[in-house]
């Protein structure tokens, strides 16, 4: 009997995705959508100050408002030891002030009432009176032996929070000592919010017959977090159930705890109803874990003909009045030493100081893997800078000095051992399908008429898969991550996975590394994750690592089914397991391949006809410790034109060659680079949120939070190339952030090389035409003056 | 004749895909709550606090509005169209599933009012060019897919939609 | 996010919704709301009583009137009405300019010029339009109605000259004169945006191609909106040539004071005044000369 091939499409397949159903239709389960029965809302009352004393809280008038049902204070927190938190960096955040308030919009009360307006009503009626204090804006200035203390609780007395350095100074010194040229530059780069369109919020809510919390909240990482709650709240761990139920988009901003949560929970305990808490996107922008904000000396020295000598950086890391970045332990500076970029880099120093300042705490978030934002657009920048300076091609001086296909595993000198890359092909690639010496020429012909176009290149390495337990910890959890398939009977399968996604197309990728492991068909694997009590542990999504970690323990899992499956293949084929192979999403006897069985078949076997001696069932868990982190990588080219009435760049043409190894969709790979893109064009050209001398918030709305419409966003071009990793087990590497991190620079050195022949050697972002335009003065060819 | 007293209740009947329903709400209850809570259409979801998102996107007599800034009082007597109304009779609109075939969603959350919009500007224009469903689109903000999908995906809508379905009428 | 508690009217006639403004203390008009709407859902208004004019009848006309010799608008018109207005495009191209760059197409779906021109805010598109466009609106009050010029409208930032209790009920505009063009150039930092600076122009030609009559209006370039009269005046019989036009341009940064915000500082806002301007002549004077720009 002949049987057709099943449609198993797994890996490299473009499935149509399993979660698009829901969503196109409406019935999407975000937080705002549950409405549970008695539940109460909750509103935030918060600080116009950066920096005061509260003198007093009233809350009369609040609670006459008509379904006012509490307003909770930093004190009544205190009573139960609430009042602080600990971060996920080791420090302490408030979670609602007691004496003192140190940023702009922090929550200083809750109001908890029968409905939303009349929760806001009651936030309009509190009184608090503050007795304002300097703030601490200038994270420069705050390192100054007089500067007003933004932390006086903490034991250091200094607004200085940690020293981080890592390789050999003195053989870097030499090395750019030695040099025959040095180029350096000071770099900032704002501070800019991940703005997913959901905002951030939960529904706490406790059951008193059985004791237990149950908190659905728009989380990156749920275990990690009713952890935390346990440890924090001293309720056991398994009386607390986290549920990410869908997430509209998280970029790294979902992953802090909130002081709204902790007090939506206290809110809960203490009311016996269910209570909602959804933040308004003021509140979002101004309160919630910011990304960036650093403040960058490079130095970059090479030989005369282009070979790279040494790379020394130092950096101020402004982490607002507390530390609440979500890196790993040991890395309060991310993995911001991956600065040596693409490069064979000789030597290299790095040292970071991360200060308090006034402005709300964090901050990684915004889809960036842990710092590695800032160190790429550090070492395109110098890169460029060097070029200019040698009077080199940008292309030419990068193929000189990346790191080679055969180097690799390559272990940099800042300590990471790169797993795999082929730099030169995918420079290549990009140079050719944008049509490179083409272009030169046209800038040539367009210069001589006085009219503004650059071509700029960005050639990054990402890290991403955080991590092996040997070096990566977030609060002293390891890093690992963790799936667990279960095979039903009739051939189906479920997967529980310890990741969580926000967009990224789990449900989807997920059942296809199943599906390619397995011979099952895709459509017939079902994903679930988000759910404490029923997903294994996992340390959750952000910073790209849900392919490289959970993803592996997926497709180990599966194979540890697969081993149980030959045996009950075996059984059925009356042979030996050695006698078999996998080949064709079968077990078949080698040199006999009619005599096969599929794992449907196997499935069935496992429940009805298993060997003595064997357990029934087919399924697995695995908790997957990664033996290193994973290196995506690409080329990215960008085309500008700059309007010299106005200062407006245009970006004309982008094109991103993108390698995340193994593809798993390559729809929803190339999903991620259109997005992760958008993500780089924003902070190059559009967002910042910054500081006035009072601490006052500028872009802490979307009227001046400048997110990309489809009108300021090109049309990007993709293409790729495929370099597996070789410790993964299905060659994958994870991509969500890749774009974010490899566009800022391109379009950086796209800008700074329309203007370079007017002497432009560095444009800090965002290039907003007024800062153009101001270039463009100095340099005597803005078309209008005032 | 006089002019109508200030109330601080009003009647409010709407049509909300096809199904009318009446109430007495308070004169500020914004009309997005007043679908998503009162109505319990939660496809329509908010994303912002100073109109500039466009995530609320629904349908208002066939015009696209954002319904964070209209009050529910304004709708008297209208007929709304929410994203829980596309679908026909099990049969996704093309536009939903131009989306599903072109990827043009990811975390779903703009979707509802992307899909909105998009309706109403094929219905005034069949078969627009890339830059007018850009300019089309530009009240609704996106994060997570960068446009590119959700262009191709308009594009694959308005191919298959046929003039008299694209302004609505049944066939 | 949640608006104060208000009392709420929508009466169906125009003589209702002025005895309502008049019986009610700090009431406001809601026409299209995407100005106030916003500000009430931050609490920066509280106005106790809503007057929704949207149930008035027979306000939303674009038409003209050979009579009057104007262009007559009623209060209903919202924005997108003039972009998809053939007698707009094809004769009003200022006004046709002007409506498509307002807000985002959702926002454009709603909000009225008339309530633009009410709110007194210096960043609205449409107040610059009209001043270039020597426009004027009718406000009708409890003892019937006046025409107030657009130069006599503005008083300070979101401050008007017209009384709490009158209502515009039409804006006008003059008919346009045979070899007439006028442009709208509006710099934003994105789409949505309000302008970093905007500037209306409306040129006439003479039968020997000089410029007979010229139309300057200036958004967001001051506390209120600005007719850039010095510039205006300068152009009137002089050659349609690019050194005029830069005169031109540079006359209407001078009338500008604009100030210093996240759009921009004020050097920069000034300069843009001028590129502005002479972008807007340009095409306005192709225009008028029977060209597409």
């Amino acid at each position: 009997m002949t049987e057709t091939v099943p449609q198993i499409r797994g890996l490299g397949h473009s499935v149509k995705r399993k979660e698009d159903p829901r969503f196109l239709r409406g019935k999407g389960n975000y937080i705002d959508d549950l409405k549970l029965p008695g539940m109460l809302y909750m509103d935030i009352v918060r600080s116009p100050y950066p920096h005061a004393r509260i003198v007093g809280i009233d809350a009369s008038e609040a609670l006459k408002v008509p379904g006012v049902a509490a307003v909770v204070t930093g004190k009544d927190l205190e009573a139960a030891g609430l009042a602080w938190m600990p971060t996920l960096m080791s420090d302490t955040q408030m979670v609602l002030p007691t004496d003192h308030v140190v940023y702009q919009s922090q929550e200083v009360a809750v109001v908890v009432a029968t409905s939303r307006y009349a929760a806001a009503d009651g936030v309009t009626a509190v009184n608090v009176e503050y007795e304002p204090l300097p703030p601490v804006i200038d994270p420069i200035k705050a390192l100054e032996p007089d500067a007003p203390l933004v932390r006086p609780d903490k034991e250091k007395q200094s607004n200085h929070i940690w020293h981080w350095e890592v390789g050999d100074r003195a053989a870097t010194e030499e090395a750019l000592n030695s040099a025959d040229v040095v180029v350096e530059q000071d770099i900032y780069i704002p501070r800019i919010h991940v703005a997913s369109i959901e905002t951030c919020g939960c529904v706490a809510s406790f059951d008193r017959i059985s004791g237990k919390l149950t908190i659905w909240m728009t989380t990156q990482a749920p275990h990690a977090i009713r952890t935390v709650f346990s440890l924090v709240s001293k309720i056991p761990e398994h009386k607390i159930r986290v549920i990410s139920p869908d997430i509209g988009g998280g970029f790294g901003g979902k992953v802090p705890v909130y002081p709204g949560y902790v007090c939506a929970v206290v809110a809960a305990l203490t009311t016996g109803k269910p209570v909602k808490w959804i933040e308004d996107r003021s509140e979002n922008l101004q309160a919630d874990s910011f990304a960036r904000d650093y403040h960058i000396h490079a130095e970059l020295g090479a030989d005369r003909s282009g070979k790279m000598r040494g790379l020394r950086i130092k950096t101020i890391a402004d982490h607002g009045a507390a530390d609440a970045a979500a890196n790993p332990s040991k890395f309060p500076a991310g993995l911001f030493s991956i600065v040596t970029g693409s490069y064979d880099m000789p030597q290299a120093y790095v040292e970071v100081d991360g200060v308090y300042t006034n402005k709300p705490p964090g901050g990684v978030a915004y889809r960036c893997s842990f710092r590695v934002t800032e160190a790429v657009h550090t070492i395109e920048r110098m890169v460029d800078t060097l070029a200019l300076k040698l009077d080199m091609d940008p292309a030419d001086l990068r193929m000189k000095n990346f790191i080679q296909p055969e180097q690799f595993p390559y272990k940099s000198v800042l300590g990471w051992e790169y797993d795999s890359g082929n730099y030169p092909a995918a420079l290549q690639k990009a140079l050719d399908r944008i049509g490179y010496q083409e272009l030169r020429r046209e800038q040539s012909e367009k210069r001589a008429r006085g009219e503004l176009m650059g071509i700029g290149i960005s050639t990054f390495t990402e890290i991403v898969g955080a991590g092996p337990s040997h070096t990566f910890d977030i609060l002293g959890i390891k890093m690992f991550d963790s799936a667990e398939i279960r095979v039903h009977p009739t051939g189906s399968a479920i997967v529980r996975i310890g990741v969580q996604t926000q967009g990224q197309g789990h449900e989807t990728t997920f059942a296809q590394i199943v599906a390619e492991e397995l011979g099952l068909p895709v459509e017939n694997i079902e994903v679930e994750h988000g759910d404490t009590d029923t997903a294994p542990y996992g340390l959750g999504t952000y910073a790209s690592r849900s392919t490289p970690t959970a993803g592996a323990a997926t497709a180990i899992a599966a194979r540890k089914i697969r081993d149980k499956a030959a045996h009950l293949a075996a059984h059925l084929l009356e042979c030996s397991v050695d006698d078999l192979e996998w080949k064709d999403y079968r077990f078949q006897v080698k040199g006999a391949p009619e005599r096969s069985k599929s794992m449907p078949e196997l499935a069935f076997a496992a429940y009805t006809n298993h060997p003595l001696g064997m357990e029934a069932g087919l399924e697995a868990v695995t908790y997957y410790d990664p033996p290193n982190l994973t290196f995506p990588f690409g080329a990215y080219i960008c085309v500008v034109d700059i309007d010299r009435g106005t200062g407006e760049v245009h970006v004309r043409r982008f094109v991103a060659i993108d390698d995340c190894g193994t593809v798993i969709n390559p729809m929803i790979v190339e999903g991620q680079v259109h997005g992760g893109l958008t993500m780089g064009l924003a902070p190059a050209l559009y967002e910042q949120i910054w500081y006035d001398d009072d601490g006052n918030m500028h872009g802490g709305t979307l009227m001046d939070y400048l997110v990309p419409t489809a009108v300021e966003t090109p049309n990007w071009e993709t293409d790729r190339t495929v370099t597996p990793s070789p410790h993964h087990p299905i060659g994958a590497k994870g991509v969500g952030e890749s774009a974010t991190v490899g566009a800022p620079p391109a379009i950086v050195n796209a800008v700074v090389d329309a203007l370079s022949h007017l002497g432009v050697t560095h444009v800090d972002i965002p290039m907003t035409p007024p800062r153009i335009w101001r270039i463009l003065q100095e340099k005597g060819v803005a078309l209008a003056s005032s | 004749m006089n002019p109508p007293v200030p109330a601080d209740r009003v009647s409010v009947t709407v049509t909300v895909n096809g199904e009318s329903h009446t109430a007495e709400v308070e004169p500020r209850l914004l009309l997005v709550h007043f679908l998503r809570e009162d109505l319990n259409l939660t496809g329509t979801h908010i994303g912002c606090d100073t109109s500039n998102c466009g995530a609320c996107t629904v349908l208002v007599d066939g015009t696209a509005l954002k319904s964070c800034t209209l009050l529910a009082v304004q709708a008297d007597g209208s007929s709304i169209e929410t994203v829980e109304g596309l679908e026909q009779n099990g049969q996704l609109h093309p536009l939903q599933e131009g989306f599903l075939q072109e990827h043009g969603l990811q975390c779903g959350f703009c979707t509802p009012g992307m899909l909105l919009s998009a309706k109403a500007l094929l219905a005034a224009n069949a078969s627009p060019s890339e830059e007018e469903i850009r300019r089309g689109i530009s009240g609704n903000l996106c994060r997570c897919t960068g446009y590119v999908n959700i262009v191709k995906a308009i594009q694959y809508g308005a191919a298959r939609l046929s003039p008299a379905e694209a302004v609505g009428v049944s066939q | 996010m949640i608006p104060a508690a208000f009392k709420y009217a929508a009466p169906t006639t125009v003589q209702q919704a002025v005895e309502l403004l008049s019986n009610n203390q700090d009431a406001k008009v809601l026409a299209g709301g995407h100005s106030l709407v916003p500000l009430m859902k931050l609490r920066l208004a509280t106005p106790p009583v809503l007057v929704d004019i949207n149930r008035i009848p027979d306000l939303n006309y674009i038409r003209e009137d050979s009579q009057l010799a104007k262009l007559r608008i009623g209060a209903l018109a919202r924005h997108n009405d003039f972009e998809q207005s053939a007698l707009i495009r094809d004769r009003y191209p200022l006004l046709w300019d002007t409506a498509r760059g307002i807000g985002d197409p959702l926002v454009r779906n709603r909000g009225t010029m008339a309530g633009a021109v009410a709110h007194g805010d210096p960043a609205a598109d449409w107040s610059a339009a009209l001043l270039a466009l020597d426009g004027e609106v009718v406000a009708t009050g409890p003892s019937g109605t006046r025409v107030v010029p657009l130069t006599e409208l503005y008083v300070a930032i979101l401050t008007t000259s017209l009384q709490p209790n009158e209502l515009i009920t039409e804006v006008r505009v003059p008919l346009p004169a045979p070899r007439s063009g006028g442009a709208y150039e509006k710099l934003e930092r994105k789409v949505g945006d309000y302008a970093v600076v905007g500037v209306a122009a409306q040129v006439v030609l003479a039968d020997g191609g000089s410029i007979a009559h010229a139309g300057i209006g200036l958004c967001n370039a001051a506390s209120t909106s600005v007719k850039a009269r010095q510039a205006e005046a300068f152009l009137v019989g002089k050659a349609a040539a690019p050194d005029n036009v830069n005169e031109a341009a540079r006359l209407a940064m001078e009338a500008s004071d604009p100030i210093e915000d996240d759009r921009g500082p004020v050097d920069y806002k000034r300069a843009m005044v001028r590129e502005l301007t002479r972008r807007a002549l340009a095409r306005a004077l192709e225009r008028a000369r029977g060209g597409a720009a």
